[in-house]
């Protein structure tokens, strides 16, 4: 899968995310290489560092654990995704009727 | 094998025991390949190609299954089954998308076979459904229904659907392909922005053949079909198709994923395109292409007017209420004393194009009381039952208003075309269900929305134009500026015969503003229309300058 934070060096901290190979859900990379339903439970990454956490990242790929990982530069506070894009991957659905 | 009883008269394409074999020894094999994914032994990049031929796609938070509905067509026992899947494997709930299609947004991998064995039940499938290959058909939504239908689309639909499917050379085409079709001379399907469009129509002597229309399309470079031949006689329909798709493959850009679909090559051929598919057309072997009579005869058979009852017209209730939905939602049918109806998907404040699995049921149930089994699926995320009797109207209204399928505003300005944007999709750009769902908040009172009269909002959630937003009278585009949200405004676009493009009218709202920009479209037209005018109608007249002025005004 392609990533955007590869593309572009990441200038804030950044978290990993993908999606679970069985059931397709956001997870987010959390410590000793786990993959997590929750992005409170995620680890940061300083900007520097983000290649060794792309690394680690990627590992889940290679177990066919999870697909599709990409960094993501989120806020400390949360974290938080600087993008909205991200902030709907952590929120789901925007829409209120399917929401669940 | 059917394990569901069909409703008798519904005129769905029937399979046989070979397209039903076919459709299990495919399932099989996903079923095999889906196996070796979850135990890793196929990598995503081996995996993605064969889930993708089969309609998996994987989205922002869940896979997605696209299920093929083709060319709109359902019967109960198939939207039963639907509703019964959205249940058991989704979160309750199924998108009706522009392409007639439905999708299941929250699919777990692990599941897919089972889906698709449910879908086998009813003869439905994903196959063809995504990918570079000849896509599901669309079609009139009140075929063999509508007075103004000269020749039945459907039969043509389904000889396309058995040409395309699997078709071994066209299988890897330069990029995806749609064809809609037509049999009546106004225009409901959009046809002059698809790859082809086909117009169905008979000549004096009362023959069917073919206006063929190739090279038109939205997305990235929204363009108009270039009209290649006003005639193609019924037995050559397929060489001449076959032809178009040759010349497509062999010049179509497949290096460059925004210059690969026909419209760009059509575009810059201009006539040298028509020639060249004329050429090729010469040089078939006819005789290895001509559609014999009598097969479309047998497939005609499938689309036989259901035993309609010889009846008169009659008045309509007279319940105020009732007559409100009415006038928006019933449309004369060609049988005497039936109609056709058109059920919004749309309530106010809901997600365009979502049907829960209790309103699915509901309306399978309502299809085979009242409209022989048979139930349509619109272009613009609308269901129809295509043969009502007049007289079982009020009683119809009553079971929709019971299921919430009531709200009186087909072709107005809440009857909103919404792509799943980025609350699913992972290529959008922006949200589109909330502008939707807030602009129909915004233009609840139905007594304005009839005032305000015909007016057609689409939306997409990026380039790609899934939601039409080109070909809307008020067409809304989510992009992202900077990571956050903003939409861009065209206005008189138009997807009936007079075709034609939206032109866009200046910088872009944001999130919060969007809505304000609408309503600012509506009062502007409001002060400027005169008596009869639609909202289209008084832009053509008055041009783009009042619009831009009020929505651009200085404070
Ligand atoms: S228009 Fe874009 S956002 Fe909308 S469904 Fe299509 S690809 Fe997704």
């Amino acid at each position: 899968m392609s990533t955007k934070a590869k593309a572009r060096p990441a200038t804030a901290p950044v978290v990993f995310t993908a999606n679970r190979l069985r059931d397709g859900r956001v997870v987010w990379l959390g410590t000793a290489g786990l993959w997590r339903d929750a992005i409170t439970e995620t680890v940061p990454f300083a900007p520097e560092a983000a290649e060794t956490g792309l690394a680690l990242a990627r590992q889940g790929e290679r177990d066919q654990h999870v697909v599709g990982v990409y960094a993501v530069e989120v806020d400390l506070a949360g974290p938080t995704p600087l993008k909205f894009r991200e902030r709907l991957r952590v929120q789901g659905p925007s829409v209120a009727a399917e929401a669940a | 094998m059917n394990a569901l009883t069909y409703p008798p008269h519904a005129r769905t394409y029937r399979y046989d025991e070979i397209d039903r074999e076919f459709l299990q020894e495919r399932i099989a094999e996903f079923r095999g390949q889906i196996e070796r994914r979850l135990a890793g032994e196929l990598t995503e990049d081996e995996f993605k190609p064969l889930r993708l031929m089969n309609g998996l796609y994987l989205q922002l938070h869940a896979y997605m299954l696209r299920v093929a509905i083709p060319y709109g067509l359902l019967n109960s026992a198939q939207l039963r089954q639907l509703g019964r899947i959205a249940r058991r494997w989704d979160r309750g709930f199924g998108h009706f998308t522009t392409r007639q299609n439905i999708q299941f947004n929250w699919t777990k991998l692990e599941d897919v076979p089972a889906m698709l064995e449910a879908l086998a039940e009813v003869d439905m499938h994903a196959i063809q459904t995504s990918g570079n290959c000849i896509r599901n058909t669309t079609t009139d939504e009140y075929a063999g229904a509508t007075p103004d239908e000269v020749v039945d689309p459907r039969v043509y639909a389904e000889i396309l659907r058995q040409w395309s499917t699997l078709h071994p050379e066209f299988t890897w085409l330069p990029r995806k392909f749609k064809i809609a079709i037509t049999g009546s001379p106004n225009d409901r399907v959009a046809a002059q922005v698809h790859d082809v469009g086909v117009l169905a129509k008979r000549n004096e002597r009362g023959e069917v053949g073919f206006e063929i229309h190739a090279g038109g399309g939205l997305g990235r470079t929204p363009i108009i079909a270039r009209k290649l031949r006003d005639w193609v006689p019924e037995a050559e329909f397929l060489a001449y198709m076959e032809a178009v798709l040759r010349v497509y493959n062999a010049l179509g850009q497949r290096e460059n994923i925004y210059k690969a679909r026909i419209k760009i090559l059509v575009r810059d051929l201009g006539d040298e395109f028509t020639q060249m598919v004329e050429r090729e057309y010469e040089r078939m072997p006819r005789d290895r292409y001509r559609l014999d009579p009598e097969i479309v005869a047998a497939i005609g058979a499938h689309f036989a007017p259901p035993p309609f009852a010889s009846l008169e017209d009659q008045a309509l209730h007279a319940d105020p209420e009732f007559r409100q939905w009415a006038s928006a939602s019933v449309r004369a049918h060609r049988q005497p004393g039936y109609a056709s109806v058109t059920i919004s998907l749309k309530p106010i404040g809901g997600i365009p194009g979502d049907a829960s699995a209790d309103q699915m049921e509901a309306v399978a149930d309502l299809a085979e009381r009242h409209s022989f089994g048979e139930i349509r699926v619109t272009h613009v995320q609308n269901l129809v039952l295509p043969h009502v009797r007049q007289e079982d109207l009020y009683a119809l209204w009553g079971g929709l208003r019971a299921a919430g399928l009531a709200t009186p505003n087909i072709g107005l300005i809440s009857d909103i075309i919404a792509c799943p944007g980025m609350d699913y999709c992972a290529l959008a750009t922006a949200r589109s269900i909330p502008i939707a769902q807030r602009i129909s908040e915004r233009f609840a009172s139905l007594d304005r929305q009839h005032d305000i009269g015909e007016c057609f909002i689409n939306i997409s959630g990026c380039i790609n134009a899934c939601g039409h937003h080109h070909v809307a009278h008020i067409g809304i585009l989510g992009v992202d500026k900077r990571g956050e949200e903003v939409y861009q405004v065209t206005l008189g676009g138009s997807a009936t015969n007079d075709a034609a493009i939206g032109e866009l009218i200046g910088p872009a709202f944001s999130y919060d503003t969007i809505v304000d920009a609408v309503e600012t479209l509506i009062t502007t037209y409001i002060a400027h229309r005169v008596p009869g005018e639609r909202f289209i109608d008084t832009y053509r007249r008055v041009g783009v300058t009042p619009f831009k002025d009020a929505l651009y005004a200085p404070a």
